[in-house]
């Protein structure tokens, strides 16, 4: 439905050329909720901006909705672009024109007919649920609601793709939820494809099937999220993810960390467990089987998709030979142990 | 005050105010165009053309830096062409004019600063031609500084009108004028 092949994007010329996107390969199948996650200045912005020309890709070519839209200028592409909605972080809604104008907009535009407006507006807003509020001002609506309208209004032209700039992270967390919950529906219920930019992990976990994630401009994962979040393949990744999931060891155990063992210390480990082992009682088998003690320092599961996501800090208590047999045994249990250091006794 | 004065008052306030009318429409009618163009033509703007941009800029600065009394003056035989005379109240309009469009121009695209970039490219995002922007997003969006702007150009028409008046473009500052070195016929030098 969306397609990117090769993008690149560059600022400037000569030394002081600015990168946005390098190279960049995506492919987003129909009915689908894609993410792309990232830092700040990563190029998610760009990204997104070149899926409806809002930017034009200096390198490559974008097909969206089977129609190569990088060779496409003037009417040809603003027709395009009635296909491919977009709503924005701060909305962009018209404050001089009521709930009602503003998602008649896109219509007004297209050359509708102002009976035929009235006829197509008034089910956008019940759909996102505003029906009520069609007379009102933006100034007069919560952050929330003003995203809705700008949903209402993005979808007004029925677009095939649904572009969402960071669309939440101007929200408090419950609103982003409903606003998250909104878009599902709308990709469930009318099958629009929707391709998402964010820097939360949140978002992506919610609502998206794949996410991308981008670093200086190029995309260096691209996964079902369900892996993503189960086993990252970059650094930046897992950073995001540890973040998320706000599992690093306790700061005051961080500074008792040593990195090689003695006769003294204790291995510190995080587990990352997924799929059966989450319901298996392996620490308790653990204990008995290889004779360690087992205390957990921090813990965490999360659902994510349909799939239940295990992590775990913990300090293994044992001998060196109790310890090593412990981790070869999770280690069979396809848990990912990764060794943080080593801690002395306390007695 | 006598009968005659008060009738002399009113028909001054009444030349004034069709100095100011007039000169205001006009200027408006083609001082807001004049906005929108420097707007839209900014480098990265809907319809970038930096070279038109320049040149437009260059003429509205200069329009907006030459003193009234000066520009009165100096276009006088073009006032003349225009129509016939460069004495009276048809007259003073052309310089008041030609004075109030780059101020009205200059005031507009301020107006048109003030609205967020986001609003012009959710409106591209829509598929919007450049015309559609300024008819259905710039102009409405701005309508309260464009009104603001044009309140204040009244406001400075009358008192450069008053300067006109002063060198026989009639109204209130002709009267003025008249009241203290009276020579019929024969409109201030300067």
């Amino acid at each position: 439905m969306i397609e990117l092949e090769n993008v690149s994007k560059t600022y400037g010329n000569g030394d002081g050329a600015v990168h946005a996107l390098r190279e960049v390969d995506l492919h987003i199948p129909r009915g689908s909720i894609h993410g792309v996650i990232g830092l700040s200045g990563a190029g998610k912005s760009t990204l997104i901006r070149c899926v409806n020309l809002l930017e034009r890709p200096t390198g490559g070519r974008v097909t969206v909705n089977g129609e190569d839209i990088t060779r496409l200028s003037g009417q040809a592409l603003n027709r395009a672009r009635h296909r491919i909605g977009m709503i924005f972080q701060h909305f962009n809604l018209l404050t001089t024109r009521t709930v009602f104008a503003n998602v008649a907009l896109p219509l007004e535009l297209m050359g509708y007919r102002r009976a035929s407006i009235e006829h197509r507006v008034a089910p956008l807003l019940k759909l996102v649920g505003l029906a009520g509020k069609a007379k009102q001002f933006p100034a007069q609506l919560s952050g929330g609601q003003k995203q809705r309208v700008a949903i209402a209004r993005a979808l007004a032209s029925e677009p095939a793709v649904l572009l969402c700039d960071e669309a939440t992270s101007a929200l408090d967390p419950q609103t982003t939820g409903s606003i998250l919950e909104l878009l599902r529906e709308i990709n469930r219920d009318l099958g629009i494809t929707i391709l998402l930019i964010t820097h939360e992990m949140e978002v992506v976990k919610s609502i998206c099937h794949r996410v991308g994630l981008i670093s200086d401009g190029r995309l260096v994962e691209d996964a079902e999220v369900g892996d993503f979040f189960t086993a990252p393949k970059t650094q930046l990744g897992r950073e995001f993810l540890n973040d998320f999931l706000q599992l690093e060891p306790p700061r005051g155990l961080i500074s008792r960390l040593e990195d090689s063992p003695d006769a003294g210390t204790h291995p510190v480990v995080r587990l990352t467990f997924s799929g059966d082992a989450v319901s298996t009682p392996l620490i308790s088998r653990l204990a008995r089987e290889c004779g360690v003690d087992v205390s957990i320092l921090q813990a965490k599961v999360e659902s994510i998709q349909q799939r239940t996501l295990g992590l775990m800090i913990a300090e293994l208590m044992g001998t060196s030979e109790q310890t090593g047999q412990a981790m070869r045994y999770l280690e069979s249990h396809e848990l990912k142990v990764e060794v943080l250091g080593h801690v002395r006794r306390d007695d | 005050m006598s009968g005659a004065m008060i009738n002399l008052i009113w028909q001054a306030t009444l030349d004034t105010l069709y100095m100011v009318g007039v000169s205001g429409l006009i200027a408006t009618l083609l001082g807001v165009p004049l906005g929108v163009l420097l707007y839209v033509t900014r480098p990265r703007q809907i319809l970038a053309m930096p070279v038109t941009h320049q040149a437009l800029s260059i003429v509205t600065n200069v329009g907006r830096s030459i003193p009234f009394i000066i520009l009165m003056v100096a276009i006088i035989p073009f006032t003349r062409m225009l129509v016939g005379t460069s004495i009276g109240i048809n007259a003073a309009s052309v310089p008041l004019t030609i004075a109030a469009i780059p101020f009205v121009a200059r005031l507009v695209e301020g107006a048109l600063n003030e609205i967020s970039p986001g609003l012009i490219e959710s409106a591209q995002a829509m598929g919007a031609t450049p015309w559609q922007i300024v008819r259905k997003v710039l102009i409405p969006e701005a309508r309260g500084g464009i009104i603001t702007g044009l309140t204040i150009t009244l406001v400075t028409l009358v008192s450069y009108s008053a300067m006109a008046g002063a060198v026989g473009g009639g109204g209130l500052g002709r009267r003025r004028g008249r009241r203290r070195a009276w020579r019929p016929g024969h409109p201030l030098r300067l």
